[in-house]
């Protein structure tokens, strides 16, 4: 308990420096929002009339007191107007969060399910033509880059075989459940496919350090069954690394998949943040980018509840 | 007596191609039902991987049994072939009728499991309890092994609880479904001298108890002793001896046996000290190294802001001196303060209070570094990636010395006083053997021409016939370049060896010090006691230990605690003793 409060209070010192940086890098990116917004159509803008827009977004006054102004908002949970959808930045960001959201979670339910079994099949075969077919497997599936693999899940499902919606307006989960799944699917699993490689390889080898460990032996000589040896002694300490690896990838599935969102046309975090740069939307960039630091401070703190309740040594304080 | 276990021809190879790389070969025993057969060896003589081919636990560290026969009465009267049995068969006698306890209890148990659940999985399987039955059988079987306030400690996990505890906690185990025959593979290998004779007298009274045959692996041949009846004594995978105990210990026949006997320390109650330096006699030089009211106190935190709120008194007012060409040998049991001690001398931990000094006189010792180390394992005080001139050199370099030719004249005359060849210098650590890398960390500590060389359990991880020649080492050079030790260390048999004086540490504190003789002969404080009862002899013969679960007590004290002074009662020209509360 004192441990999470302790966390808690790390959260806001993370997230000034966080905004301090995103604030300056945005504002190093030579060019300005009107000129982005306008076009070519800026230059015809009399200085007057560009004061005055630059007065009301403002950037007109200094870099010190443009933060300020912003920080003394984003405290009471206004992170300001996105010059590009006209909207509060907090609406358009959980506008666009649930899809993201929706979509880490299914590749990491993907990934799980068969990089863990994977990686635990071939661990218990270790250098037997199984285990050699999982490992080449798992390397295939880290070195191919995702659109690779969507492109070809797409042809191969939807022009191939003529199955499950690829494009279309997207639905929401709660609004169509089934077509929402339809849409998601082939996302989810160009993601959790190479999420899935990096599962079974770090599983995999956990599990063969674990396996060679003292107190399996002593499992062993207890006349336990082998598969109980793997799933109650052996499995519950492999899966520290485990934890740790789908927290990092999780974390930065919430950042949003610019390439995935693009290429299965998903309007996620991830063109949002990419289109909100290209357009110079500081308050939308600095926004969202604190949103994204957040989640992943959220999820680290997860993974370390997850090894607490994992490993006594961790959640009772080792000697 | 009926037979219980009949082993032939046992071969054993291990890899892809087992023929090829033969670990036992051909061994052969017998043991009766209430019979204890020890299985003697140095580390590689195969002695664990026989045991590990009767319960068939060798399977499973990449071993295949090639030939011969384990025929093994069941309970039901019946004989099975382990050699080739299934492993359905297997697993049942696993944990049912073979018991099997390891070297390290505090990695031979599984960290995210209560003691409790992993008791309970054996009475699970073997005799089908579920639930609170279970439960119940876990309590009586910790009560079996004197495990005080066994109910509650059932809920604790493996790291909640000491070594002592563990390997009781493992015998618990291992005897939960009274096997027939108890493998114990060097069970107190791990765990301090009194707390070893605790599991040794346990293991014998459970003997007598249950009946069980068992079969007792060690390197320590002064263990044997105790409990044994029948030795095997194995040397690279055969079985060069063996015989009923008396016969093995009295008269040897092998001359392997025999080295075991002879060139191994084994503890002799101080007849084996050393005459070579007395105090009384030697001339009043200045001390080479003079501790004073050295104290180490390490903060205790808590609560949310981590203020303090007590302190772990590590070392607690420790006073000595060390005379030129003396040896001061150190002894306690592990979190007793020694190695704190050493280091705190060494500057690598600050300590909270006290003072000491070192000799600096001399022409040769201006290096401002009078004091070097030699740490317990050779294989990890070596940066792997250092060539041995680099090794040698970088303690001179670290005083801010200069590299030049008379830096590289010592570093060949050191190798060739430490018995390493000369090309050794081009040369890399893993090309040495352990007791090899323990001679250049001599030489590397010897480079700045210390007055004094701390000695941290530096033969403990050595072979025992290896740390016979490392010790000769240390008392040649002792006497050519007039060095003052501090020896380190918890084994009794080779502080004998090589101590003039010995200090007594117990709970952050010296409880008894003085001339190395007088204090092992004759010791006086209860602690030294307790410890030299405690050290297995080859003289001590079937005697039975009393089964004590004293526990040591705890270092934690509230802030602002301070501890009596020391009341020292004397008891000859040099040798003192805490007075006892």
């Amino acid at each position: 308990m004192n441990y999470l409060a302790r966390r808690l209070m790390t959260f806001p010192l993370v997230m000034l420096g966080v905004s301090v940086l995103v604030f300056v890098s945005i504002r190093l990116v030579p060019g300005d929002a009107i000129t982005a917004m306008l076009g070519t159509e800026a230059g015809l803008l009399t200085p007057d009339q560009r004061a005055a827009l630059e007065a009301y977004f403002g950037i007109d006054q200094g870099w010190f007191t443009q933060y300020w102004r912003w920080l003394a908002g984003a405290v009471q949970g206004d992170l300001g107007v996105s010059v590009t959808f006209g909207k509060p930045v907090l609406d358009v960001i959980l506008e666009r969060f649930p899809l993201t959201l929706e979509l880490a979670l299914l590749s990491m339910v993907i990934a799980l399910a068969i990089g863990l079994p994977a990686g635990i099949f071939a661990a218990t075969r270790n250098e037997k033509p199984s285990d050699l077919a999982v490992r080449i497997f798992a390397m295939i599936g880290q070195s191919t880059p995702n659109f690779v693999f969507a492109l070809l899940a797409i042809y191969v499902l939807s022009v191939g075989f003529g199955v499950l919606p690829a494009m279309g307006e997207f639905t929401p989960f709660l609004e169509n459940p089934l077509r929402n799944l339809g849409q998601m699917i082939l996302p989810a699993l160009t993601l959790g496919f190479a999420f899935a490689a990096a599962v079974t390889r770090i599983s995999r080898s956990a599990m063969l350090d674990i396996l060679s460990d003292d107190y399996i032996r002593t499992a062993r000589a207890k006349g336990v069954p082998a598969r109980k040896v793997i799933w109650r002694h052996a499995l519950p300490n492999a899966l520290i690394p485990v934890v740790t690896l789908s927290g990092v990838e999780f974390g930065y599935l919430l950042g949003g998949t610019v390439i995935v969102e693009q290429i299965f046309a998903l309007p996620g975090l991830g063109r949002m943040v990419l289109d909100a740069i290209l357009q110079r939307d500081y308050a939308l960039v600095q926004g969202s980018v604190l949103f994204i630091a957040l989640n992943f401070m959220i999820v680290n703190l997860l993974v370390d509840l997850a090894y607490a309740m994992l490993d006594p040594r961790i959640r009772l304080g080792a000697k | 007596m009926t037979q219980l276990l009949s082993v032939s021809n046992l071969r054993v190879g291990f890899g892809r191609k087992p023929e090829d790389n033969e670990i036992v070969h051909g061994v052969s025993f017998d043991l009766a039902a209430g019979e204890t057969l020890a299985i003697v060896g140095e580390s590689g003589s195969g002695k664990s991987v026989t045991a590990l081919s009767v319960n068939r636990l060798v399977d499973f560290g990449g071993g295949r049994i090639l030939d011969g026969s384990i025929q093994f009465t069941r309970e039901n009267g019946s004989t099975l072939d382990l050699a080739a049995a299934g492993e359905q068969e297997l697993t049942k006698i696993r944990g049912g009728e073979i018991g099997m306890i390891f070297q390290e209890p505090m990695t031979s148990l599984n960290p995210v499991l209560t003691i409790g659940e992993q008791i309970e999985e054996s009475f699970r399987l073997h005799r089908g309890l579920t639930g609170k039955q279970a439960r119940e059988a876990a309590k009586d079987a910790l009560d079996r092994v004197r495990i005080p306030d066994a109910a509650r400690r059932l809920k604790y996990c493996p790291h909640q609880l000491s070594g002592g505890m563990l390997q009781r906690v493992m015998i618990a185990t291992a005897l939960s479904c009274n096997p027939r025959l108890l493998i114990a593979d060097e069970p107190t290998t791990a765990l301090d001298v009194t707390v070893q004779a605790q599991i040794m007298a346990l293991l014998a009274e459970l003997k007598r108890e249950t009946g069980m045959g068992m079969i007792f692996i060690t390197h320590d041949i002064g263990l044997v002793a105790g409990i044994a009846d029948k030795v095997m004594v194995m040397q690279n995978g055969e079985a060069v001896e063996q015989g009923p105990l008396d016969a093995v210990l009295d008269a040897p026949q092998h001359p392997y046996t025999k080295h075991l006997l002879s060139a191994v320390p084994h503890f002799e109650a101080g007849r084996a000290t050393r005459t070579d330096y007395r105090r009384a006699d030697a001339p009043s030089a200045a001390p080479a190294l003079k501790v004073e009211g050295l104290t180490v106190r390490f903060p205790v935190t808590g609560g949310l802001l981590r203020r303090q709120t007590g302190a772990v008194h590590a070392v607690d007012g420790v006073d000595f001196d060390l005379m030129p060409g003396e040896t001061l040998g150190i002894v306690g049991e592990s979190g007793s303060g020694k190695s704190t001690t050493a280091r705190a001398i060494l500057g690598l931990v600050e300590p909270t209070r006290g003072t000491f000094s070192a000799n600096t006189n001399g022409a040769a010792r201006q290096s401002g570094k009078p004091v070097q180390m030699v740490f317990q394992n050779p294989y990890a005080s070596l940066n792997p990636r250092l060539r041995v001139d680099s090794i040698l050199a970088e303690p001179v370099m670290a005083a801010g010395g200069e590299l030049n030719g008379e830096t590289h004249a010592r570093m060949r005359m050191l190798l060739d006083r430490v018995g390493l060849p000369e090309n050794a210098l081009q040369r890399y650590p893993h090309e040495f053997s352990g007791g090899q890398r323990q001679r250049l960390c001599i030489a590397r500590a010897l480079m700045l021409n210390p007055s004094v060389v701390v000695l941290d359990e530096a033969v403990s991880a050595l072979d025992v016939s290896v740390q016979a020649k490392v010790l000769e080492l240390l008392v040649d050079l002792q006497r050519e370049f007039g060095l003052a030790y501090l020896f380190v260390s918890h084994d009794m048999a080779v502080v004998e060896r090589i101590a003039h004086r010995i200090a007594v540490v117990y709970a952050g504190q010296i409880v008894e010090i003085g001339d190395a003789a007088s204090v092992l002969s004759d010791p006086k404080h209860a602690y030294t006691k307790r410890l030299i009862s405690a050290v297995p002899s080859v003289d001590r013969r079937k005697e039975t230990f009393e089964v004590d679960t004293r526990q040591v007590p705890s270092l934690v004290r509230p802030l602002g605690f301070e501890p009596e002074p020391a009341n020292w009662q004397s008891f000859g020209p040099d040798h003192m003793a805490r007075a006892e509360a």
